[in-house]
């Protein structure tokens, strides 16, 4: 691992641009990116539809990439990597949340929190304890051999953040993760953000809701693909 | 780690098959239908190929058969009654052949003779051989009690015959047939031994409805039946004199076979201008036989082999349809950390599991079918055992083949588009 000025930085963004090509028009969905996030930092994003929210947050979590500019993650250069290693990080370093919580349908609760397990690329003796572990840490520890087709939204969302944990990863990583959720269900949802946060996980959420990102440390402001401000909600409350 | 993830993949993918039972059953049935055609026409083509095999074998492939045949011309005034018809094979030519023919080591005289054989009540009409101790050898038959004609029945003209299983089975059925009397005719013969039943046999035309056989010794057969036979048939009295109605000249290596056939009709033309007689070589029909059944084989091959292809092409299109349906799944795969090759992976064990499974089933479809065949018909059918195990190999390898663009096309998908998906 290379060192870096700023050893605490999990994910830097220097400079970075993805642009997509429509025909002769060419969309600037993210047009100079520049910020940093550290070890254990809970941010949000924010801006209006189309502003390059979900754009961000497929770059930041290696699905997608930047046509310029440099992103590093946990001190790895992610334009240096191909397929196979990006899926690796992917599987170690990130826990993707979507706001239709993608549970694989014909998977049971339990199966579907193993999921990541199968792609880690070596074997994780206590991998079948844990899961059941982090089902029983998001509640859910009676429903294990159901359907999500059986289960509510919020509980579905549920079983997608003990997935998400399952490998451990350095970040987490939710695209309007309450999107879907009435609101005392994402308010149980984002009291879970809050104690993952505060037992040390990094946390990146996309939203529209000004109330859901008051509850992280930082809101990214986005504009036509430009950071229009960093915004230390902590601090700000404090002050 | 490996062998966790890999039963882990088929377990998921049989899931994901049960998810659609109907579609994956249909699907399945192409395959089946495909991997039974094979097994059934591989068995049905053995079969037939080893009854030919063994018919020509049974005729010895080192065997010429020379047979009297009544010319053409004689049959037309064969209506006229009362009148006396001679043609054939003759005692001379036997003789001929055996010394003008140097590579011919040995030579069987045939007669056959119409006569009913009876025990007590019990009466047959057998085709009746007189011959010679040496037929034995040269047909390969095998005794299966007693002894067959020896040397001394036909010096001495004794009264013994020997019966086919058939015949025996006909004439005594309770008791056993040796030691036996039969009555051929109307003269008294004791049954010294009894042969195995063939199983096949290129019997001489006018002769299949006859049961069994009975073999005399050639000379007792002349003293008692001298040498016209006569058949009786509605409105007309047939009497041919027939010397010898088969000789079997057996040659010492199979390269003579052909060359010798060919001087023995060069001998035989000259005695017999009527062309009264046919020479039959079980060799040239062992190859006619082999190569017939070398294009039956193909044939049959590329019918199973489209019927394979159909439903492999059946599979790949489930699958195609079955990636566009998961798209998003396979997205959400990509995102938690599957590489290509695990997508890849997952869906090519499902076609697998798929047509192994159609395979497995066509395999018990395709040993059933020959059963049947050989229920109902009088085909006979072989499974060896190295057709289903080829089957299921070709059911897998069309999983494999048909999975492959499917599975490729899975792994393919860009994972922000496939999440996006609806
Ligand atoms: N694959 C693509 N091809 C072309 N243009 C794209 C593509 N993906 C995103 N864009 C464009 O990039 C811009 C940013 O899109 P993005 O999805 O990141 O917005 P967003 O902030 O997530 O919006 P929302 O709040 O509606 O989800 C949009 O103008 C969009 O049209
Ligand atoms: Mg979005």
């Amino acid at each position: 691992m290379k060192l870096n000025s700023d050893t605490d930085a999990v994910i830097e963004f220097q400079d970075l641009r993805r642009e997509f090509r429509m025909g002769s028009e060419v969309v600037r969905a993210l047009d100079g990116v520049t910020f940093t996030i550290r070890r254990g930092e809970y941010w949000a994003v924010m801006g209006t539809s189309g502003s390059g929210k979900s754009t961000l947050l497929n770059v930041l979590g290696c699905l997608d990439r930047p046509t310029s500019g440099l992103y590093r993650l946990a001190g790895h250069d992610v334009s240096d990597l191909d397929d196979d290693e990006l899926s690796e990080l992917r599987s170690r370093a990130l826990g993707f949340i979507f706001q239709s919580f993608h549970l694989i349908p014909q998977l049971t609760v339990l199966e579907n929190i193993e999921v990541p397990l199968l792609y880690r690329g070596d074997d994780f003796p206590g991998g079948h304890d844990r899961a059941i572990a982090l089902a029983e840490r998001v509640g859910l520890g009676h429903r294990l051999k159901h359907r999500p087709s059986e289960l509510s939204g919020g509980q579905q969302q549920r079983v997608a953040i003990a997935r998400a944990l399952m490998n451990d990863p350095a970040v987490l990583l939710a695209d309007e993760a309450t999107g879907n959720l009435d609101s005392a269900t994402a308010k149980e949802i984002l009291a879970l953000f809050d104690s993952l946060n505060s037992e040390g996980k990094t946390i990146v959420l996309v939203t529209h809701d000004r109330e859901v990102g008051r509850r992280a440390e930082k809101i990214l402001h986005l504009k036509d693909g430009r950071v229009v401000e960093i915004e230390n909600v902590r601090a700000a409350a404090a002050g | 780690m490996l062998g966790i993830s890999l039963l882990g993949t088929f377990k998921l993918g049989v899931r994901s098959l049960l998810q659609h039972k109907l579609r994956a059953a249909l699907t399945m049935l192409g395959v089946l239908f495909g991997v039974s055609s094979v097994v059934a026409m591989l068995a049905i083509g053995e079969g037939a190929s080893f009854e030919a095999q063994e018919q020509i074998r049974q005729l010895g492939s080192t065997n010429i058969i020379l047979r009297s045949v009544k010319p053409s011309d004689d049959r037309r005034s064969s209506n006229q009654s009362q009148r006396v018809t001679n043609y054939g094979l003759t005692d001379d030519d036997l003789d001929r052949i055996l010394e003008t023919l140097p590579s011919v080591k040995r030579v069987v005289p045939i007669r056959d003779l119409r006569q009913e054989v009876r025990v007590q009540h019990r009466m047959i009409n057998p085709r009746i051989l007189a011959t010679l101790p040496s037929y034995l050898e040269v047909t390969g038959r095998i005794l299966s009690s007693g002894r067959f004609l020896c040397e001394q029945d036909h010096m001495e003209a004794t009264n013994v015959c020997v019966l086919s299983g058939e015949a025996a089975q006909v004439l005594f059925p309770f008791d056993d047939p040796l030691a036996g009397i039969v009555k051929i005719g109307s003269e008294y013969f004791r049954v010294v031994g009894t042969l195995v039943p063939r199983t096949t046999t290129i019997a001489p035309t006018g002769t299949s409805d006859l049961v069994g056989e009975v073999f005399l010794p050639l000379r007792t057969a002349r003293r008692w039946f001298g040498q016209i036979t006569t058949k009786i048939r509605p409105g007309s009295r047939e009497s041919e004199l027939v010397e010898l109605h088969e000789i079997l000249a057996q040659v010492g290596t199979l390269d003579s076979v052909e060359p010798t056939a060919e001087a023995t009709r060069e001998v035989l033309k000259r005695f017999h201008p009527k062309s009264d007689y046919e020479v039959i070589v079980p060799l040239e029909l062992l190859i006619r036989a082999r190569e017939t059944q070398r294009i039956f084989n193909i044939v049959l091959g590329a019918i199973a082999g489209i019927s394979l292809l159909v439903g492999g092409i059946g599979i790949m299109n489930v699958m195609l349809a079955t990636v566009t349906e998961r798209t998003k799944e396979i997205g959400v795969r990509r995102a938690l950390g599957a590489k290509k090759r695990h997508i890849i992976g997952q869906f090519l064990v499902e076609t697998v599991v798929l047509s192994a499974s159609g395979g497995i089933l066509g395999v018990l479809l395709g040993i059933l079918i020959p059963t049947l065949v050989e229920e109902w018909t009088d085909l006979k059918t072989i499974v060896a055992p190295t057709f289903p195990m080829l089957a299921l190999g070709i059911s897998v390898l069309v999983g494999v083949v048909f999975g492959l663009y499917p599975a490729w096309k899975a792994a393919e998908l860009n994972p922000v588009e496939a999440l996006r998906h609806e």
